[in-house]
């Protein structure tokens, strides 16, 4: 039958089109191995090799890695008070940050999202993109000028006999609320975005007052897209090294880690884990009050 | 741009008053006019005799039924009905007695802790009514209330609403662009055409007596022929197919070929080519006649209709009716 020699010429390309008709799971399977690779192998590996180093010494007087499992690195992580306090500084900073940004976002990102018409809107995001595009250690040093002591803030404050904050959290609180600012305005530009118009106006045409529409409506829908841009300010925040290397000289999680790589890397492996565990927990709290719902 | 222009409107107390007419003509804005959410450019408008323009929507005594819906997702049913109540500052047992209320007069009696995301098109819609009778407004506006839902629960709806607002005694301003519904739900119906107000009449006597071409076209069939200089509309179940031998005594006929047949189970329609020119459409019930009684496509036939079913129009000589 002629069906029969359809089967016999089928080339090689087509039996493997064959093989895979049909066969959801193969389909899916094969698409992804490469990208699944490149995440086990290279993300979760490089990781776990994070986690081993992190329990190995070195020996003061060599300066050798000793590859034995040792708790010391984390018993001199609670126990040595100016780690704790570095933990703590950087934690703190990166609250403030996130509040700072979201109450700076939130009005930006409802604008945007029900005031502006669709040109001044796509104008905004763009705005709120555009610091993106240039060089993050660019802006670092842009307002390292800034911040100086003969830099532009101290020269338009001392007319007012003001004074910039100069080199410190102040700064490093400053700089990282402009860096991360875009990260917050756009989750919740996208978040109030889905809210339809249709919403706002029941609330005002059943009796309640603008005020009490956001009270009611809008900031309880807006709030898991608020979370979602702080998972960005907080965890980028927690990790950031350069910032605090260049407008402060207090130290920071980052900046301890990048001073203890050269001559104690299982002591930075095991600091890097701070920052891992206090994200992993923030991400649980996160969860719980639902910025994942929509995601 | 302006959507609507020189409308003159009166509800009175207590109606059911449906403004018809196309996508675009106006309505869904002189709804949000009434509502508060546009303000109109001149003009006033007055609720109970108090001038409410410029009043915004949040201090006017009337509420809304959006067309999809708008309930809260975040809240449950009963928080969503009990909404206008409680930033009304409604004290808590009055606000749960009402809440209790509303829900079993849209007959959804134990759906208070549901959320509306686990309802039915159907029962989200009633949510939505329930949310607005709760508060007693004088005027409820329904933007299109049953358009998301099927035939079949529509016309359910259809008769629930109309129920619900005898109970309720409160003036139903109702927007739609089905001329059925508009027909079968309303006291009066005002039909919108290009932000402009046709006629506002009865639903009787907007299909009976349509004071223009538009009108006719839209509520019911457009039936509408030019004969020694006068435009008239018949309705097509007044048109009768005369047959050979049968008195045409008192009626008006023409002559015409059958160029269109369409069964509908009930009835069938039949559209007529008049010799003298354009053509008109009629409707036949399926009383079970013998097969050569019933006209078929082709068939050389004479229509006649009383003189008192034509209706003159005037209007638009824009469409194809007219005798070549």
């Amino acid at each position: 039958m002629a069906t029969d020699a359809v089967v016999v010429k089928r080339s090689a390309g087509r039996r493997l089109a064959g093989l895979f008709h049909g066969r959801r799971r193969l389909q899916i399977g094969s698409l992804l191995a490469a990208p699944m690779a490149w995440l086990v192998i290279l993300y979760l590996g490089s990781l776990v090799v994070l986690l081993i180093t992190a329990f190995w010494t070195v020996n003061p007087l060599s300066g050798t890695v000793i590859k034995e499992f040792s708790l010391e690195n984390f018993e001199e992580l609670v126990n040595v008070p100016v780690y704790r306090e570095i933990v703590w500084r950087t934690v703190r900073t990166a609250i403030l940050v996130t509040f700072t940004d979201a109450i700076i976002a939130f009005p930006i990102a409802f604008y945007m999202a029900k005031i502006a018409g669709r040109k001044t809107k796509a104008l905004l995001v763009v705005a709120v993109l555009m610091p993106l595009w240039a060089s993050y250690l660019v802006k670092i040093i842009a307002w390292r000028a800034i911040l100086a002591e003969h830099g532009v803030l101290n020269w338009a404050l001392s007319p007012l006999g003001l004074h910039g904050p100069g080199e410190g959290v102040t700064s490093v609180w400053l700089v990282m609320s402009y860096l991360w600012l875009p990260y917050m305005v756009l989750p919740i530009f996208a978040g109030l975005e889905r809210i339809p118009d249709s919403l706002i106006s029941a609330s005002e045409d059943l009796g309640a007052h603008p005020l009490t529409t956001f009270r009611r409506v809008v900031l309880p829908l807006s709030f898991p897209a608020v979370v979602a841009g702080s998972i960005f300010t907080f965890s980028l925040t927690l990790g950031d090294y350069l910032a605090p290397k260049l407008v402060s000289n207090e130290q920071f999680i980052g900046t301890s880690i990048f001073d203890s790589i050269t001559n104690n890397q299982p002591f930075a492996a095991a600091f890097a884990l701070v920052p891992i565990v206090v994200v992993i927990a923030y991400l649980g709290v996160a969860r719980k009050l639902g910025a994942f719902e929509h995601v | 741009m302006v959507a609507v222009a020189g409308i003159d409107l009166e509800i009175r107390a207590g109606e059911f008053f449906t403004m018809l007419g196309p996508s675009g003509s106006g309505k869904t804005t002189t709804l949000r006019m009434i509502a508060g959410f546009e303000d109109p450019t001149s003009g006033t408008i007055e609720l109970a005799g108090r001038d409410v323009s410029g009043v915004p929507p949040y201090e006017r005594a009337v509420n809304t039924v959006f067309q999809d819906y708008a309930l809260f997702p975040h809240m449950t049913v009963a928080d969503n009905v009990a909404y206008g109540l409680k930033v009304a500052k409604v004290d808590k047992a009055e606000r749960g007695r009402r809440r209790d209320e509303a829900l079993e007069m849209v007959r959804l009696p134990g759906y208070g802790e549901r959320k509306p995301a686990e309802l039915s098109g159907g029962q989200r819609q009633r949510v939505a009514l329930a949310r607005a009778i709760v508060n007693r407004p004088r005027v409820l506006l329904l933007d299109e209330p049953l358009g998301a839902l099927d035939l079949k629960l529509r016309e359910q709806m259809q008769s629930e609403l109309k129920t619900i607002q005898g109970e309720v005694g409160i003036t139903f301003v109702y927007v739609t662009h089905d001329q059925d519904e508009a027909l079968t739900m309303s006291d009066r119906i005002a039909v919108f055409n290009d932000g402009r107000i046709e006629q506002v009449s009865t639903p009787e006597d907007l299909y009976e007596h349509p004071v223009n071409e538009f009108v006719a076209d839209f509520v019911g069939v457009s039936n509408v022929i030019e004969r020694d200089g006068e435009r008239f509309t018949v309705r097509p179940e007044k048109i009768e197919v005369i047959a050979p031998g049968d008195s045409a005594d008192g009626l008006r006929t023409e002559r015409g070929r059958v160029t269109e047949v369409a069964y509908a189970g009930a009835v069938t329609r039949y559209t007529v080519a008049l010799d003298a020119g354009g053509s008109l459409q009629l409707v036949r019930q399926n009383v079970g006649e013998a097969p050569g009684a019933v006209p078929e496509q082709g068939d050389e036939v004479l229509v006649g209709w009383r003189p008192q079913h034509a209706a003159a129009v005037r209007g638009k000589t824009t469409k194809e009716e007219v005798a070549p």
